[in-house]
C-alpha cells in the first residue's frame, strides 16, 4: 500500500506544485478559481483520452511517439510560461497596485490567466495519463490487495495535493511588494526545468545527442529520490546527473525568458 | 525599444557559449546498434539479467504480455516508458560505460526487477 501511495504522491506532486504556483501568480484575477478547476478538469479528461490511446501514441515515430508527445506538451508549456512572465514584466506593476486595493480585482489579468490555465491543464495531462494507466492496471488486476493499493493511491493523491495547497498559502504570505516578482521567479525556474525535461525526453527518443553524459553527478550531495530532490525536480526539473543537452536547454530557456522579461519591463 | 548594451553582450555570450559547447562536447556516435528483447509476463521481466556490449547504442524492445500496463524505468539508463497491456514498447539506451544498470517496472516494483550488465 505504501508503494502505491509513494508512486501516486510523486506523480500528483509535480502537477500540484505547478498548480499552487500558478494559483498564487494569478492572485487578484476575478473568478480564477473556476478557471483553475476547469484547467484541472480538462487535464483529467485529456489524461483519460491519452491513456486510452497510449499504445497508438507509443507506436508513432518509430516507437518514440510517447517521448515526442510529452516533449511537445512540455514545449508548449515552456512557451506559455515564458509568455506569462514577459507579459507580467510589462504589466506587473499595475496588477500589484490593483490587487492590493480591497475589493478590486484585475480584469486585464485575464489574458494571462487563459494562458496559465492551459499550462495547468497540460501539467495535469502529463502526470495524469500515467496515473490513469496505473490505476487502470490496479483495478484490472482485481486481486486481494487491490483495495489496500487503491487506498494507498488515494492517500498519495491527497498528500500531493496537500503539498501544492501548502505551497500556495505559503506564497501568499510573501509581502505584496515582492509577491509577483517571487511568482515570476518560480515560473522562470519552472519553464527552464520543463525545457530540461523536454531535452531529456528528446535524448531518450534518440532525436538529440546527449553531448556529455553525465555532465556532473550531484547524487552524493542531493539524491534525486530524496524529499528535497523530488520537490526540486517538480519545481525546476532537478536531475542529479544531467546530460549536457539537458543543461543546455535549461540555460538557454532561462536566459531567453529572463532577457525577454528585462526587455518588456517598462522604462522608469 | 533600444536594447541595452548589457543585454546585447549577454546574448552574444550565450550564443558563443552554445557554439563552444556544441563544438567541444559532441560525443562520437556509436558504430552499431544492438537489439535486445525483454518480455513482461506476470509482472516479471524475462530475462531479468541481460548482458550487452558497452559503448554501443542498445535498442530494447519490451513486450508486455500482461493485460495491464507497466512502466519500464531505470534512472541509471535514463529510460522511462509506459507500455500499455498487450503491446510492445521501444527504449533506446547507451552508449553505456561498462557496469551494472538496474531497471524496474514501476507499477509492479516488487516483482518486476532486472539488471542490465554492459561489458
Amino acid at each position: 500500500m505504501l508503494g502505491t501511495a509513494i508512486i501516486l504522491f510523486r506523480e500528483v506532486l509535480e502537477a500540484a506544485l505547478i498548480i499552487g504556483i500558478i494559483a498564487a501568480a494569478t492572485r487578484g484575477v476575478r473568478n480564477r478559481g473556476y478557471w483553475i478547476a476547469g484547467g484541472i478538469a480538462l487535464g483529467i479528461g485529456g489524461s483519460c483520452i491519452v491513456a486510452a490511446f497510449a499504445s497508438g501514441i507509443s507506436g508513432l515515430a518509430e516507437g518514440m511517439g510517447q517521448e515526442l508527445f510529452n516533449a511537445s506538451i512540455l514545449g508548449i508549456a515552456v512557451i506559455m510560461l515564458g509568455w506569462h512572465n514577459i507579459w507580467m514584466a510589462r504589466h506587473g506593476r499595475e496588477l500589484a497596485a490593483q490587487a492590493s486595493a480591497v475589493g478590486k480585482s484585475v480584469g486585464s489579468g485575464r489574458e494571462s490567466v487563459a494562458v496559465l490555465l492551459t499550462v495547468i491543464g497540460l501539467a495535469v495531462l502529463r502526470e495524469g495519463s500515467e496515473v490513469v494507466l496505473f490505476l487502470y492496471g490496479l483495478i484490472a488486476q482485481g486481486d486481494t490487495s487491490t483495495g489496500a493499493m487503491l487506498l494507498g493511491g488515494a492517500l498519495g493523491i491527497v498528500a500531493g495535493m496537500a503539498v501544492g495547497i501548502a505551497l500556495y498559502f505559503g506564497l501568499l504570505r510573501i509581502p505584496l511588494r515582492w509577491f509577483f516578482q517571487a511568482t515570476s521567479l518560480l515560473i522562470l525556474l519552472l519553464a527552464a526545468g520543463m525545457a530540461g525535461q523536454a531535452a531529456r525526453l528528446l535524448t531518450q527518443a534518440d532525436v538529440l545527442p546527449t553531448l556529455v553524459d553525465p555532465l556532473w553527478d550531484a547524487s552524493a550531495i542531493l539524491p534525486g529520490d530524496s524529499a528535497l530532490g523530488t520537490v526540486l525536480r517538480a519545481l525546476a526539473g532537478y536531475d542529479p546527473q544531467p546530460t549536457g543537452m539537458h543543461m543546455l536547454f535549461y540555460a538557454v530557456t532561462f536566459t531567453i525568458v529572463l532577457i525577454g522579461m528585462r526587455l518588456a519591463a517598462p522604462k522608469r | 525599444m533600444r536594447t541595452p548594451r548589457f543585454v546585447r553582450s549577454i546574448l552574444a555570450a550565450t550564443v558563443f557559449a552554445i557554439a563552444a559547447l556544441l563544438a567541444s562536447l559532441t560525443a562520437p556516435q556509436a558504430l552499431a546498434d544492438e537489439d535486445i528483447k525483454i518480455v513482461i509476463e506476470n509482472h516479471k521481466f524475462e530475462p531479468s539479467e541481460i548482458r550487452v556490449s558497452a559503448n554501443q547504442k542498445i535498442r530494447i524492445v519490451i513486450d508486455n504480455r500482461d493485460a495491464t500496463p507497466e512502466e519500464f524505468e531505470s534512472a541509471s539508463l535514463r529510460a522511462e516508458k509506459v507500455i500499455p497491456g498487450k503491446s510492445k514498447g521501444l527504449v533506446i539506451v547507451g552508449p553505456l560505460k561498462p557496469g551494472k544498470y538496474s531497471f524496474i517496472g514501476e507499477f509492479n516494483a516488487k516483482t518486476a526487477q532486472g539488471v542490465l550488465i554492459a561489458e
